[in-house]
């Protein structure tokens, strides 16, 4: 069985009764291998959850279980072809609700295209 | 251990990972972890007109809990590795 050393992640990895703990630092070349959340800090996200709800927002922090904090969250309400925004302010999204976070490319950007 | 390795093998090639709420999103494997979460960079939601609201979101993450299947390219994947791994792991320590 590969072995893989779990190198260059902070994180903390308990396991049943025992409870040890994991912990270094990420390398410059463990970023790429790495899927953590932290490249979408501070960007503005759409993140998807289980309910449906499509929440928009700017990311400030996330842990291992996905669990986020988007700040000026809004709910994007789609009825066909139209939509409307529900301002919500500085939201914590557990992280078993989310399905999927994506990073929005700023409108401005896609005119130019 | 094994799926999370695998899965590493196939970080630059294209995928098509389909959620349990059937949303279908073809994209770039870009990085997985040992959920199996998913980051997949120049998506490209089948069926875009059923998810208006994907159309500009270029790279996402998809949580590992939520995937039903991950549809690989054909020649993405050899066999007869992925065979000799399982019996390896089913083995045991």
């Amino acid at each position: 069985m590969l072995f893989e050393k779990v190198r260059g992640y902070f994180s903390v990895i308990l396991t049943g009764r025992k409870g040890w703990a994991a912990m270094s630092w990420a390398g410059p070349e463990d970023i790429f291998l790495s899927t953590s959340l932290a490249s979408y800090l501070d960007k503005k996200l759409l993140v998807l959850l289980r309910d449906g709800r499509k929440l928009l927002g700017v990311l400030r922090s996330f842990d291992q279980f996905a669990n986020v904090v988007l700040e000026g969250a809004c709910e994007r309400v789609i009825v066909g072809d139209l939509y409307c925004d529900i301002p919500l302010g500085l939201y914590v999204i557990r992280g078993e609700n989310v399905v999927l976070i994506g990073e929005l490319v700023l409108m401005s950007l896609l005119m130019l295209i | 251990m094994l799926f999370f390795s695998y899965f590493k093998e196939l970080v630059g090639k294209e995928v098509t990972v389909e959620l349990k709420n059937d949303l279908a999103i073809r994209g770039i494997l870009r990085s997985v972890d040992q959920y199996l979460n998913i980051k997949l960079e120049n998506i490209r939601v089948v069926d875009q007109d059923k998810y208006p609201h994907m159309l500009s979101v270029r790279n996402c993450f998809i949580r590992g809990s939520v995937v039903r299947y991950v549809q690989l390219p054909p020649d993405g994947v050899d066999i007869d590795i992925l065979h000799d791994a399982t019996r390896r792991e089913a083995r045991g320590p």
